[in-house]
């Protein structure tokens, strides 16, 4: 079942106000990724919107889905998505990588005791999310209810720990857990084919013993349809490969590695949220 | 004499001393803590009955998960279940444990504060004949150095069974330092223990009669080599050399109070492991009695060398870590005290 079309207008208007805070923040920051939270907006967005079960009041709540964001280094966009979610006020976003700020520069779960866990070091969430699951299989079998969700970059699948943690769900077919790859392609030194080839992505998942699917990662109702089948997969764990374009959203900065690791300067800043608030372009007037 | 107060092995100076694998005592506290507390998990890196999980493993195969042979999962799930409320104990031998894990264990389980019980097998320069790839001796270096670890290194089974026990009761992360070999069961099930607490296992009889620290010296030892710095002390002692000795089970939080003490009494003190020199137990009561009460330091562990095959008496004897070892360097101490 596809998503209302009213639904998919309410994700992109929200993914696009998550986008505005990510320029924002990265721009009082002075420093941070740009890339990757901005091409991952849309699946946070449906993710936090749509598909989560979560109580941003009351965030420890037992019951709620697991969301472990590996790559911690496009925290922006985490950050950005659970304020607009109602976790913290959208003005703490400006305090991204300020001394004593609760939104350090990567996730630490003891500052904003909202987060699932700590990362920034890569490759290291899949084994914890795999871990959450295995406990939560200890306690309330395999039909607990729960969903376990991870989110990885691309460059990051370099890492080793990712295919213990790959090969460990395969072995115990943890069916309640979906792992969403950022794949925009790029990582800090150039596109990741000619730093450490991945390809064929989708065969080395299946060889572990998971369910794979490939998507658009821009496009709502492949994001939903993807996610929905992910649950429905019964016997193994599920991966949904999305294909985003890096930078996505403001066209001057995408698909350049070069905006991996870096904040927008002031100039940059005023021509992304130009080009978000207009809608790159097509809405004249005011925006501008 | 040994001090009567910590009830410890009567037969301890018999020649054929009951002997146990250190690593065995964790094997039984594993099971014991399981039983009482439900939240206990166990995962293995495909060495169960080695680092003596099998125990638990046979008990409680739901709570059991077999890793393979991959550390660095290893660590990340374990924190992953102990986000979701479970006690994790994580089995390999130290060279891989967290010698391979190390920055998982610093930022999936000690930076995000989970309470995940590491316990390291095979530790020491006396797993002997496998030799220097799986001789860990850096191991106390890499746990004490991150926040919020504990680290704990048993001098023999009994000990390490409390050890095991007591650590569920601590939110901390905590390491557990295993030896391999048969070690001399030193303790008794009445000898008290506590996480962070040092214990006089040795005093000379006449330690407290003189007045003046001279001819007065402190051991502080931990693990495997407790039992060579009780028979050196007892050597030491027949020749009127008045002698404490601190079994310092637990390295990290150092029990600043007995150490303090203990330098005072004596002026000068020998630290004993088997462990490098650099970083390990001795460089922790250093660090410590340096800013406090500064006295001379006499150091028994590895030189900064790697190990290599053989008998455990061969290598501690070559490396430097034999009973005579220790008597040498309380003698050396003695020429260096400035009273």
């Amino acid at each position: 079942m596809s998503l209302e079309y009213s639904k998919v207008k309410e994700l992109e208007l929200k993914a696009n106000d998550i986008r505005q805070s990510i320029i924002q923040m990265l721009l009082e920051a002075g420093s941070g990724h740009t890339a990757g939270p901005l091409d991952m907006a849309d699946i946070f967005t449906y993710l936090y919107f749509h598909a989560l079960k979560h109580n941003p009041k009351n965030p420890t709540w037992k019951d709620r889905d697991r969301l472990v964001l590996s790559n911690g280094h496009i925290c922006p966009v985490l950050y950005s998505t659970m304020a607009h979610a109602g976790y913290f006020p959208v003005a703490e976003l400006k305090t991204l990588r300020k001394f004593g700020s609760r939104l350090q520069g990567h996730p630490h779960r003891e500052w904003l005791p909202s987060l699932e866990t700590s990362s920034g070091p890569l490759g290291s969430g899949l084994s914890q999310i795999v871990g959450m699951a295995l406990a939560d299989r200890i306690d309330n079998g395999r039909t607990s209810g729960k969903q376990f969700y991870c989110l990885t970059g691309d460059g990051e699948l370099d890492c080793g720990q990712i295919w213990e943690a790959a090969m460990l769900a395969g072995k115990e077919k943890i069916q309640n857990l979906t792992v969403i790859i950022d794949r925009n392609n790029i990582q800090i030194d150039g596109f990741t084919e000619d730093i450490m080839p991945l390809n064929p992505l989708d065969d080395k998942w299946r060889a572990f013993g998971w369910h794979v699917q490939e998507i658009d990662g821009h496009n709502f109702d492949m994001i939903d349809d993807a996610v929905g089948q992910a649950h429905a997969v019964f016997d193994r764990p599920s991966v949904i490969i999305a294909n985003t374009i890096a930078s996505k959203g403001v066209p001057e900065f995408e698909r350049r590695f070069e905006w991996h690791g870096k904040p927008p300067n002031k100039e940059e800043a005023d021509l992304a949220l130009r080009e978000l608030r207009t809608w790159r372009g097509k809405i004249k007037g005011e925006h501008e | 004499m040994l001090n009567p107060s910590q009830k410890l092995n009567p037969k301890l100076w018999d020649k054929d001393v009951e002997q146990a694998p250190i690593r065995k005592g964790f094997g039984e506290g594993l099971l014991a803590a399981a039983e009482s507390d439900e939240r206990v998990v166990g995962l293995c890196a495909d060495l169960t009955e080695s680092t003596q999980m099998h125990l638990f493993k046979k008990k409680f195969p739901d709570r059991f998960i077999e890793m393979g042979v991959a550390e660095q999962n290893l660590a990340s799930v374990a924190s992953g279940m102990a986000a979701m409320g479970k006690i994790p104990f994580i089995t390999s031998y130290a060279m891989f444990s967290p010698g391979r894990n190390w920055e998982q264990i610093r930022t999936t389980i000690c930076y995000n504060d989970m309470p995940v019980k590491i316990a390291g097998s095979h530790a020491g320069i006396s797993v002997g004949p496998d030799g220097g790839t799986h001789q860990a001796v850096e191991d106390i270096a890499l746990m004490r150095v991150i926040p919020r670890m504990v680290v704990i290194s048993p001098c023999d089974a009994i000990e390490a069974k409390k050890a095991t026990e007591l650590s569920v009761k601590i939110h901390n992360p905590v390491y557990i330092r295993l030896a391999k070999q048969n070690t001399p069961i030193i303790t008794t099930l009445e000898t008290p223990f506590e996480i962070g607490k040092a214990q006089v296992f040795f005093v000379s009889i006449d330690y407290d009669a003189v007045s003046i620290k001279k001819g007065r010296v402190g051991i502080v030892a931990t693990g495997a080599l407790v039992y060579k710095a009780l028979q050196a002390a007892r050597k030491l002692d027949a020749e009127g050399i008045l002698v404490k000795v601190l079994n310092l089970a637990t390295i990290k939080p150092l029990d600043t109070e007995a150490i303090e003490t203990l330098a005072k009494e004596t002026g000068g003190i020998v630290t004993v492991e088997e462990h490098q020199v650099a970083g390990g137990m001795g460089s922790a009561v250093a660090e410590h009695l340096a800013q406090t009460v500064p006295v001379p330091i006499e150091f028994i562990g590895v030189q900064d060398q790697f190990g290599q095959s053989g008998t455990p008496e061969e290598l501690l004897s070559h490396y430097g870590m034999g009973e005579t070892d220790i008597i040498e360097a309380v003698k050396r101490l003695l020429e260096r005290k400035p009273f």
